[in-house]
């Protein structure tokens, strides 16, 4: 997918000027927030759990080659194909020469985030091969002309039903349907006939188990399913991070992942694919190919954000930034959103086309909080904006304006009357209401927010004046 | 060099592998897969009658509907009944494992086969259920064909009481036990299929069945 990370600052006050979106962000906040909060009430040791979770990712994670080698290991011997591909376009190559050998002519896609970084639907298009999103949300942003998703979990969260009732109409010549049912029906009836005719399933993996050799998929609508099922191949694309041990391991992550992202206690379908069809069997692919996935991940592995491979893709920390919920996904300019986007996109895109990311956050804690394997995202977008600094990519009257306020920091007397300038300045300008309208030294910043003005006096000479008054009470 | 070889030299060489640590990380890999053992557990009452009740409960929490009945010969009669009461057809597809059942009795006119695409009624049991989510746990095979419960508008998965577990961890010692590996496809379903991927509304029947309705039986 093509990264428009560049653009975040045009791109998120576009979003924000934006009526109908921001009507529909409006509509969808705190829905999943509020089915979370009551779903991990069932968890009676939340904390135990992440932790345990955090584990099971680390323990893969620290010996990644290792348990790569022994997932391929198990998988070949169920009888699947094991292939590797470094980037997207080894992906977009590998998926077409499997087509291509089996003879295929239509791909029936679940829901597969690494397929959007592969930009996989237009090299299929362009081999004459006719790829189908099935999952609904999917479905939706593929017949308005490859819209880009702006949630991973809930791709088309940025569109009303007005706006489905308004494309289905028109991409499908039906009379005009304004219920969700009739919609939802309206394109299981489209959908199923594609099913029925497709040659190769596609789809992602939550999961790869090295004990079975199985790839894990959580799923609601049954289409992961029919994808998997119905026709005579079977590719799953993931990155190389998906592996974990055991069942048991899966049964522990499959706690936190459906809660996390959409607030059940489990999602409607789990199905965990081991091998291909024995001849007798009526149903499922009679070849299974799993094309395991760098594209900038092994380039993480024992670095300083190598904590972000435990990431399970649950969306839980951009249904909880204020950030993202104020501008949606599309203004982050590539296939991730939200706080893990904002460090994915950096470490798998390139740090250079996605400067404002790291600095598209309050680093509130939010994310870190909900975080079902724990990683510490503010701490990682903390050490980009280090590297960008460092890399001299921020701009120069920031990195400068740094340096002094350094300088300055580390001399007290120095920063005390700085600051008590400061604070009778500001309280100076904000006048009688008690509100900035516009700095001028951060007017992008002021341009969006009032800023409530200091009160006169500084920290420092409030817990002096503190500090005297308790002495002389004691006395 | 291969991408397999690329791929995994960049990983080796960020882990710092060598003989020595690989040797120790291969132990402690082969622990982990022989010593299996599940994470922290929410609490599931064990008890024969608890469990069938936790099942019966977060069930219909995912949407299912659910009907006991005390032996294997009452199911045909309550699953014609079920069917007639929400108007349904009366021909429909099922597994194998039920072909012995007197369907034909009951005024039903049942096939086992694999499930086509006409199939409007799906009716399979189950390799056993989880009371911890009100769970079926499917296991894929000749007699249990996977789109069974798929296809049709309507899927009726028989369970028997005794073979309600706790846990999700608990299904997979039994199919160690009971299979020794993995089928090709275990199939987890909780409720009848839905999306809420239009405003977060949430509606039954995506792409798989509208309804799920259990059929217990106890003895």
């Amino acid at each position: 997918m093509e990264i428009k990370s560049m653009r975040f600052k045009a791109n998120a006050e576009a979003s924000l000027a934006n009526v109908v979106l921001q009507g529909n962000l409006k509509n969808a906040k705190g829905k999943f927030v509020t089915k979370r909060a009551e779903a991990i009430k069932e968890i009676d040791d939340f904390e135990g759990t992440r932790d345990a979770a955090a584990a099971i990712r680390n323990k893969v994670i620290d010996n990644l080659d290792l348990w790569l080698e022994r997932f391929e290991n198990r998988a070949q011997e169920t009888g699947a194909q094991v292939m590797w591909a470094k980037d997207g376009a080894e992906v977009c190559r590998l998926v077409t020469e499997i087509a291509r050998k089996h003879k295929v002519t239509k791909v029936t896609k679940s829901k597969s985030m690494l397929s959007e970084e592969a930009g996989l639907n237009q090299a299929l298009e362009a081999a004459g091969i006719q790829p189908v999103e099935t999952d609904l949300g999917e479905y939706i942003l593929q017949v308005d002309n490859n819209e880009p998703p702006s949630h991973i979990i809930a791709p088309a969260v940025h569109k009303s039903l007005d706006d489905v009732a308004d494309l289905f109409h028109k991409v499908h010549g039906t009379p005009r349907k304004t219920e969700i049912p009739a919609l939802t029906r309206e394109a299981r009836e489209v959908l199923r006939g594609h099913f029925l005719t497709a040659e190769m399933g596609l789809s992602g993996g939550n999961f790869l188990v090295a004990e079975t050799g199985s790839v894990a998929l959580v799923t609601n609508e049954g289409n992961g399913r029919m994808v998997t099922t119905l026709p005579k191949v079977h590719v799953v694309i993931t990155g190389i991070e998906k592996v974990i041990p055991t069942l048991e391991d899966l049964s522990t992550l499959m706690r936190l992942l459906p809660r996390s992202a959409t607030g059940q206690s489990i999602s409607n379908y789990f199905s965990i694919l081991t091998g291909v069809k024995k001849p007798e069997e009526h149903d499922g692919p009679e070849h299974l190919y799993f094309i395991l996935v760098d594209a900038g991940r092994a380039d993480v592995v024992g670095g300083e954000f190598h904590e972000m491979l435990r990431c399970i893709r649950c969306g839980a920390c951009m249904n909880h930034c204020p950030v993202y919920q104020t501008i949606g996904g599309h203004a982050y300019g590539w296939v991730y959103p939200g706080p893990m986007g904002s460090v994915l996109t950096p470490l798998y895109a390139g740090i250079e086309n996605s400067i404002d990311l790291p600095h598209a956050a309050t680093l509130c804690n939010q994310c870190g909080v909900v975080c079902p394997v724990k990683i510490p995202l503010p701490d990682l977008l903390r050490k980009l904006r280090e590297k960008q600094t460092d890399a001299g990519l921020r701009p120069l009257t920031e990195r400068v304006g740094l340096r002094v306020w350094a300088w300055v920091a580390q001399r007290p007397v120095l920063y005390g009357l700085g600051a008590r300038l400061g604070a009778r300045y500001l309280k100076w300008l904000a006048g009688e209401d008690k509100s900035i309208r516009l700095l001028p030294a951060v007017q992008e910043w002021t341009r969006g927010r009032d800023f409530p003005a200091p009160q006169g006096k500084t920290f420092r000479e409030l817990y002096a004046a503190r500090q005297k008054s308790a002495k002389e009470s004691q006395q | 060099m291969s991408s397999r070889e690329d791929i995994l030299g960049r990983v080796r060489a960020a882990l710092h592998r060598n003989a020595g640590n690989a040797a120790v990380a291969r132990e402690v890999m082969a622990a982990a897969l022989a010593n299996r053992h599940p994470g922290p557990q929410p609490a599931v009452v064990s008890e024969p009658r608890a469990l069938l009740e936790r099942f019966r409960l977060k069930s219909e929490v995912a949407s299912s509907t659910v009907d006991v009945v005390a032996t294997d010969a009452d199911v045909p009669a309550a699953v014609a009944k079920y069917l007639g009461a929400m108007r349904l057809p009366t021909s429909a597809v099922a597994w194998a494992s039920l072909g012995a059942l007197d369907w034909v009795g009951a005024g039903l006119k049942v096939e086992t086969r694999g499930a086509r695409d006409a199939d409007l009624v799906g009716i399979t049991g189950c390799f056993c259920a989880v009371a911890e989510t009100g769970t079926l746990m499917m296991c894929s095979s000749p007699d249990t064909p996977a789109a069974v419960s798929l296809l049709p508008e309507t899927h009726i998965a028989v369970v028997r009481a005794s073979r309600i577990v706790p846990y999700m961890e608990d299904a997979w010692n039994l199919a160690r036990a009971e299979l020794g590996s993995l089928p090709r496809a275990v199939n987890f379903i909780s409720g009848p299929s839905r999306t809420g991927d239009i405003e977060q509304t949430i509606v039954l029947g995506a792409h798989g069945p509208y309804r799920v309705h259990l059929m217990i039986v106890e003895g």
